[in-house]
């Protein structure tokens, strides 16, 4: 359990809260605090409104998926056969394994209600009665108070048959992972969430039409499900109002690494990263100058300072070669040592890799090694480019994007940061330093 | 404007070529069928699809990213380069990963030479390491008698876990561990609970899964490898075996050129060691006051000609065998026709296929062959576990399953493997099978075609209500009537039965059956060839015993004199499998002292002066097709290692079959009689078909 909020109790004028409106409100988390604010009432709206128009509505937000790849809320949901006969399934991403990023937990743990009514929106858009909400292995806390949020649904008549009288089922469980980051990629979370090893599927079909069971499915991250109470609530101009055009609303950010005030802040999208750093973040820590900047989760690749003075939205991330990803950004001030930073990025991406095809089996494993031998003092100025040439092997050839998330930051940091890896062939090594030759 | 026709081909250009293929179809097989090569490792064809290996990666214009030609299908106008600088640099990147781990080791690994990733690495390079950090080495496990695993020489292409799950229907392998951990590993925990086919060891393209038999004994190209038939069940099955100094090393089927495709139960691949057994017959042998000793041939032949002349037609009796070619049966009936003069002569009966040949008679084209049990939409299995005793019809039905959703039903007394993947099953008491049948009428009535596969427990009259209840499904159907053995079928379209001659012609006078020789007293003379019908059996002994057998079995202890037979490994000829399909036998091995049971009979012949034709197998074959019903078969077809599927009969056969006569041993996977008792390997193994029904 965290022992202290991740959020700022006082919301800091940059941020505009939305989706985290009742964070700090004294159990935030309890249905009759919803209730009091209003909550499920947009469920109700949304059983006014046919598929089409809450379709559209998502689609004039410009709502775009906030697991990490961003793609487009609007037109995932037209995507999914709603009349299929088959089930339909409503499935919550709730695998938040990328490094640096922590804001799932704190929607599921501070408003689980907002995110069980946009999974019942969703279910009425598709006709759905069944929803899983599939929570990373290491969140085992969250099942608990999730399940407790369910329950309070039930008991209340948000959940079950004939919800408020609406003629409306919907049923909701939580579905504890087993602790592997490649189930945070949506096939590989079916798969796990049906009982088998977790592995990616290939696609096509993609899970909007054979997803969980081979039925239709509608798999969305948790920021995501929980962005449609206010936009259906609201309407879909008014979120897109928050940021800009092509990218509206706010964004959940979580900021980490060395800066004065970490945490996770709701930022409207286009902000500029070096403004949300220095305000919001209260900038680089003991005094340091920046060094870089991990934009957006620790798969995108490494901003570098002077690069850092970008808005952060997806287009204009995307314009200098990075991605907004899952909006878990990591700070290093001038003291980091890049070498140990690729290293440890990569012992995350070995360590997970699934193993199921070659480039990203081998190449994690073997990236990891090289930049271990390098760290340890035993590299040579030929490894940078073979660790380069390694990454770029694995870059699109892997079987999901796993392979890519590792090979990225590993050639971003090689080539922005390839003078200090040469300047590292020439320090004393920690064998060295403690006298072993 | 025209309007697009439905399923017509798509055209794409690869590497400059323009190529039609039907659409659908992977970009890697249309590839393949123009001749041009995209190396992978995971794909095989009839399996699904992994796309792990990345190996096939090629590059198709207007796509950002490299594409995988093993799950991709092919689209109109698609404009692929295999030969391109960017999909050679892909390959090399995707053989130096799947090096950087591999222990390297080809001069021990029985894989060297036939090695798949030795094959790509000559041609697409990355021979060379650049990496000098340790590799992950695990310890090589034994998980069965026949099957050893090397992980680190396994590069997780998955086709082990597929063969097994899809083709085999066993699923005994899985996987373990996650990342450069993962590795294949037996669902068990520390041992295959399966069939021990080895389709595992076969499939795999390198030299991770090896035989318990063959490791460290050759190099592949010491070998010859004689594509022949597979002697233990009726299915015939194409097993290569590999020979080194006239010793088989191995059976496998890698080349897949025979009807089986991959298919090769455990006796096809590892039950050829009976050849070589220490109690193997190499010299006639002569019962002198009680014991056997060792005379020469010639002795041996004078002696039976002796007896032969000084026996009476009607008191002699001719055992024919089932395992034996088609050329020996027809010659052995011949013989005893000609010669003998009697009609006594019978083989041991495991199906009634005479009835069903009555039954069908005016339909065309009512015999199912192998192939049709791939193509067929759906099939019922009546009285026989089918994945026990015909495992390759059994693979037929669930690759037809997995190809073609057909649809499965059977009838038998206890669960079998066919359950699973089954439609509707029906549990029957013995004897009731057709009320069983009866039950599914609907169901079966529903399709479109249908394949009845039918046991020992349809027999007599109740194969005439299977075909009239075939008839009024008002669908077509099609008959498989089960035998035991490699030839049984042959020995029956080969006239090896007193009432019928060759081509199921009705002889005049009808002698004496199986039953009624081996309960015969005052015989004059008894001749057996290769067949061991008194294991439970009253004996009374007749004047002159001769028996033709590979071993002293309990037949032919009995005998007078023993004469060694060589067995099918060690011999050319045909056999006609379980759904009437000719086979050639192409000879392997050598062992000294034996000779064929055709050319033990033509000696005899000759040895009495009499002309039964020259007994060599390629002129008693031209016999065979100048007077055999169904046995004109293209030649061609034959010598090239081909199946030539032959019709027997279509009219009536005029003939009462004994129900009773009719029972077959129901052999398992690991028994065949006396070849599976005499090899050492099958008897080693661990039976455990129970588990694989839960």
């Amino acid at each position: 359990m965290p022992t202290g909020p991740l959020y700022p109790l006082t919301p800091h004028p940059l941020e505009i809260r939305v989706l985290t409106r009742r964070f700090g409100t004294p159990n935030s988390a309890s249905i009759d605090t919803y209730l009091a604010d209003g909550g499920y009432q947009t469920f109700l709206k949304a059983r006014q409104m046919t598929p089409e128009a809450i379709i559209e509505e998502l689609k004039t937000s410009a709502l775009r998926g906030r697991g990490g790849a961003g793609f487009p809320t609007g037109l995932k949901w037209s995507f999914v056969p709603r009349a299929s006969p088959k089930p339909k399934y409503i499935v919550v991403n709730a695998d938040e394994s990328e490094p640096g990023t922590c804001k799932d937990r704190l929607l599921m743990e501070y408003d689980p209600h907002q995110l069980i009514e946009g999974m019942m929106i969703a279910a009425h858009t598709m006709s759905s009665h069944k929803g899983y909400i599939y929570i990373r292995g290491e969140y085992r806390y969250l099942v608990e108070s999730m399940n407790v949020a369910i329950e309070e649904a039930y008991a209340k008549g948000w959940l079950g048959k004939n919800i408020q009288g609406t003629g409306f089922d919907f049923d909701c469980y939580t579905h504890s992972g087993a602790g592997a980051y490649e189930c945070g990629e949506e096939t590989a979370l079916l798969d796990s969430l049906e009982g088998k090893r977790g592995i990616p599927r290939m696609k096509p079909p993609f899970p909007a039409v054979a997803g969980a069971w081979a039925s239709p499915t509608l798999l969305n991250n948790v920021e995501t499900f929980s962005a449609v109470v206010p936009i259906i609530r609201d309407g879909g101009a008014k979120f897109l109002s928050y940021g800009i055009p092509k990218a509206g609303g706010t964004r959940l950010l979580c900021v980490s690494g060395h800066v004065n005030k970490p945490g996770v802040y709701e930022v409207p999208l286009g902000l500029n990263m070096m403004t949300f750093i220095n305000e919001c973040a209260g900038g680089v820590w003991k005094g340091r100058k920046l060094k870089a900047v991990v934009p957006g989760g620790s798969s995108c690749p490494i901003l570098k300072a002077d690069e850092c003075d970008v808005n952060m939205d997806y287009d204009s991330i995307a314009k200098i070669g990075s991605m907004m990803g899952s909006g878990g950004m990591v700070v290093l001030d001038e003291t980091t040592d890049m070498v140990q930073f690729a290293l440890r990025i990569m012992k995350f991406y070995q360590h997970e890799s699934c193993g199921w095809c070659i480039p990203c089996r081998e190449g994690t494993t073997w990236l990891k090694k090289l930049l271990q031998r390098y760290h340890d003092g035993m590299g040579q100025e030929s490894d940078i480019d073979l660790i380069n040439e390694l990454a770029t092997n694995m870059l699109g050839r892997t079987f999901c994007a796993l392979g890519d998330a590792a090979a990225l930051p590993t050639i971003s940091i090689v080539t922005k940061f390839r003078d200090e890896f040469v300047d590292y062939l020439s320090k004393p090594s920690m064998r060295e330093l403690v006298g072993i030759h | 404007m025209p309007e697009p026709v439905k399923n017509a081909p798509v055209k794409l250009t690869i590497d400059g070529h323009a190529i039609e293929a039907a659409p659908g179809t992977l970009l890697i097989d249309a590839a393949k069928k123009a001749g041009i090569e995209i190396p992978a490792f995971c794909y095989y064809e009839g399996y699904s699809l992994q796309a792990a290996c990345r190996m096939c990666l090629v590059e198709v214009e207007k796509t950002p990213k490299l594409q995988v030609a093993c799950t991709l299908p092919v689209a109109e106008g698609m404009v692929v380069h295999t030969d391109s600088k960017l999909v050679a640099s892909a390959r090399k990147g995707t053989l130096e990963m799947l090096l950087t781990n591999h222990p390297l080791d080809c001069p021990v690994c029985d894989k060297g030479g036939e090695c798949e990733l030795q094959d790509m690495v000559f041609r697409y390079g990355a021979g060379e390491s650049r990496f000098l950090e340790t590799k992950h080495h695990t310890d090589e496990k034994q998980w069965s008698p026949v099957v050893y695993f090397d992980a680190p020489r396994c590069i997780l292409c998955y086709r082990c876990v597929r063969v097994c799950n899809e083709g085999m229907g066993v699923g005994a392998l899985g996987i373990i561990n996650r990342g450069v951990l993962a590795e294949i590993g037996p669902n068990q925990g520390d041992h295959l609970d399966c069939d021990e086919c080895g389709a595992c060891i076969d499939i795999c393209p390198v030299g991770a899964l090896t035989s318990g038999i063959y490791r460290y004994q050759t190099r592949p190209w010491e070998m010859e490898h004689v594509g022949t038939i597979c002697t233990h069940c009726s299915n015939g099955c194409k097993t290569t075996l590999g020979v080194r100094n006239d010793q088989i090393i191995r059976g496998n089927n890698r080349d897949r050129s025979g009807i089986n495709d991959e298919f090769l139960c455990v006796k096809g691949r590892y039950g050829f060691d009976f050849i070589e057994h220490p109690e193997r017959l190499q010299s006639p042998m002569k019962k002198i006051d009680g014991r056997f000793e060792p005379i020469s041939w010639s002795d041996a032949l004078t002696e039976i000609a002796a007896k032969f002349k000084a026996a009476d037609g009607a008191k002699c009796a001719v055992i024919g065998g089932t395992h034996t070619t088609n050329e020996e049966n027809y010659y052995l009936q011949k013989f005893a026709r000609g010669v003998l003069g009697t009609n006594n002569i019978d083989h041991r009966r495991t199906g009634d296929m005479v009835t069903l040949l009555d039954a069908l008679s005016g339909k065309a084209d009512a015999l199912a062959t192998t192939s049709d049990l791939y193509n067929t939409k759906a099939a019922l299995v009546i009285g026989s576990d089918l994945s026990q005793q015909h495992p390759f019809l059994a693979f037929q039905l669930r690759a037809s399953t997995r190809h073609h959703a057909a649809r499965i039903y059977t009838v038998t007394q206890g669960p079998v493997r066919e359950d699973k993947y089954s439609t509707a099953y029906v549990r029957s008491v013995a004897g009731k099978e057709l009320e069983g049948v009866q039950s599914l009428r609907d169901k079966l009535a529903s399709e479109t075609s249908l394949v009845v596969i039918y046991g020992d427990c349809i027999k007599g009259d109740a194969v005439r209500q299977l075909v009239a209840f075939g008839d009024s499904l008002g669908i077509p159907v099609k008959y498989v009537c089960l035998v035991d053995d490699s030839n049984s079928r042959g020995a029956l379209d080969m006239g090896l039965t007193p009432d019928l001659g060759p081509g199921y012609h009705a002889v005049d006078k009808p002698g004496m059956s199986y039953g009624e020789m081996l309960n015969a007293k005052g015989l004059d003379l008894l001749w057996i060839v290769g067949e061991n019908p008194y294991v439970n059996q009253a004996f009374h002994a007749p004047k002159f015993m001769v028996v033709q057998d590979m071993f002293m079995t309990e037949t032919a202890k009995l005998a007078d004199i023993v004469l060694p037979s060589a067995s099918a490994y060690e011999k050319t000829g045909t056999v006609t499998n379980v759904c009437g399909e000719v086979q050639r036998l192409k000879r392997a091995a050598k062992v000294m002292g034996t000779k064929s049971d055709l050319e033990i009979i033509g000696l005899i012949a000759k040895e009495l002066g009499k002309n039964v034709g020259i007994w060599t197998p390629e002129k008693v074959f031209d016999e065979i097709r100048a007077s055999v019903n169904g046995y004109n078969v293209p030649l061609s077809i034959l010598v090239s290692g081909g199946v030539a599927h032959t019709t027997p009969v279509n009219g009536r056969v005029n003939v009462t079959v004994k129900p009773e006569a009719i029972q077959s041993a129901n052999n398992t996977l690991f028994t065949s009689g006396s070849l599976s008792r005499y090899s050492k390997l099958l008897g080693s193994l661990l039976e455990s078909p129970g588990a694989l029904y839960k």
